[in-house]
């Protein structure tokens, strides 16, 4: 290989690692919550954490979009990349940081406004003032989110209006309509019903060519279904991170192991 | 069922088509290496052997990973473990495939006598056989059941022929001393494509309860069946 083919080759290597956390150990006040995490999220992979609850998952995954940082006494040791660069230095522009990494939560969240202006609200807050590349935007998003041909005739209705599974899937459309390159689902569908359920694990399956996902789940057959990487957290540590099909067919750890045929949970 | 999951389905369920028509290309070869005492023919069926295992290591460990995945139920699981066990019954057949070449190949008989062969009715076993593999696998393509319940009792030819064989060769033996390797070949032959209608009409029960839920194991007839 020349060294100009070696150098090509670098650069890929580290561009296939979107997120990379090295010996993470975060606190609430002296509640030591996250023990020596280290562990990198490739691209464009749908990233599963499962383990019981309290276990430190969703506390882990806050911090992608310094989340965290709005709760009092809490403090971050180690270190967070997104695209190489860390995320907590100094200069870091939250704002900028949490529109390319976009959040859903486990209850859906519209904002108090029409469905249109819920999608429109990121683009906006941004500075974007073009009408006809926001409307083109909404409907690409929507239809990413593959809602538009349910809301695409009561744009204007309040996103009130909306059952809980279209809720959600509008939450999903809103985090995407400013294009983030990472999207952050903490039990996006425990509060839906099956047929939502299906609806957003499609949904999350086909979004994985535009977006490394990272999805908390206390659902493990969700967490088997739509993950490529499975990562099992027991009390604050990252117990085993692997390939889906490795965790679900033949763990490393006993306490995987355990969890997972239910054992324990 | 959500899509990915659907497109994981037809996956699994084209490599085990993939699989039937190795197996069945396996079984007609050993019926030209056996009808012509070809041994050239009988060497293609024993390299390919590998491949046929190959195949079945392959599916099983993806109907492990779907089973893990994705925790079918209903006719999905149904499907699934149709699948698995379909999968271990053409392998089965392979094998059998393999062992009717073997003994082509290790034979120092460059022919059967043609009265032998027609009396053995070696032709009506062996397409016999091709016609049940073909009939099943449309079977499962249709997912049409009682396709796959008139295959059974064609087994019962098998049974009956295979049963004459046995007294046929003695007695050819008998008469051409010399001829006795062969005859306990062809013996060895016979057993063989009995035990492969029986894996047939294994294939056919799963079939069956893939698509209705209804088992016919241990059965005296497909028509005493009792539901899952």
């Amino acid at each position: 290989m020349t060294s100009r083919q070696e150098s090509y080759h670098y650069r890929q290597q580290e561009q296939m690692e979107k997120i990379e956390a090295r010996d993470v150990n975060f606190y609430y006040g002296d509640f030591h919550a996250l023990k020596g995490i280290s562990m990198d999220i490739p691209q464009n992979k749908v990233v599963a954490f499962i383990g019981p609850s309290g276990c430190g998952k969703s506390t882990f995954l806050r911090l992608f979009n310094r989340m965290n940082d709005l709760i009092p006494g809490a403090r971050l040791e180690g270190s967070i990349k997104i695209d190489g660069q860390d995320i907590y230095a100094p200069g870091i522009h939250v704002d900028e940081l949490r529109k390319n990494v976009g959040m859903v939560f486990q209850r859906p969240n519209p904002f108090p406004k029409s469905i249109f202006d819920n999608v429109a609200y990121g683009l906006r807050v941004n500075g974007i003032k073009d009408k006809k590349f926001i409307a083109q935007r909404v409907e690409e998003s929507l239809k990413g989110a593959a809602l538009w041909n349910e809301v695409k005739d009561k744009l204007t209705a309040s996103a009130y209006a909306l059952s809980g599974g279209q809720q959600q899937r509008l939450c999903i459309a809103r985090a995407m309509a400013v294009a983030p390159s990472v999207l952050l689902m903490d039990e996006p569908a425990s509060a839906l019903d099956p047929i939502s359920t299906a609806k957003v694990e499609e949904l999350i399956c086909e979004l994985r060519s535009q977006v490394t996902i990272v999805i908390v789940t206390h659902n493990m057959q969700q967490a088997s279904r739509v993950s490529d990487k499975t990562a099992f957290f027991y009390m604050g540590e990252m117990v085993e991170y692997d390939d889906t099909k490795v965790i679900f067919t033949n763990p490393h750890m006993e306490a995987t192991q355990n969890y997972i045929t239910g054992r324990f949970g | 069922m959500v899509k990915f999951v659907e497109s994981e389905l037809q996956q699994l369920r084209n490599e085990v088509y993939d699989m039937w028509t190795l197996v069945n290309s396996q079984m007609e070869l050993a019926r030209q290496a056996v009808l012509s005492m070809d041994r050239n023919i009988a060497q293609q069926v024993i390299v390919r052997e590998r491949r046929v295992d190959a195949m079945e290591l392959k599916i099983d460990s993806e109907v492990e990973d779907f089973i893990a995945l994705y925790t079918p139920v209903a006719v999905d699981l149904r499907f699934v473990l149709a699948m698995f066990k379909i999968n271990n019954d053409l392998e089965r057949i392979g094998d059998y495939a393999d062992g009717i070449a073997r003994f082509v190949k290790d034979s120092d008989a460059d022919s059967i006598d043609a009265g032998l062969v027609e009396a053995l009715q070696i032709e009506k076993m062996f397409s016999t056989l091709l016609i049940m593999m073909d009939d099943l696998k449309q079977a499962l393509m249709d997912e049409d059941a009682s396709r796959a319940t008139s295959v059974i009792a064609m087994d019962d030819t098998l049974d009956s022929i295979k049963a004459a064989s046995t007294g046929i060769l003695v007695d050819y033996a008998r008469k051409n001393i010399d001829a006795m390797p062969l005859c306990m070949g062809l013996g060895g032959v016979f057993r063989k494509l009995e035990r492969t209608g029986d894996h047939l009409s294994n294939i056919a029960e799963d079939i069956v309860f893939f698509i209705d839920a209804k088992v016919l194991k241990h059965m005296d007839s497909p028509s005493s069946q009792v539901k899952a």
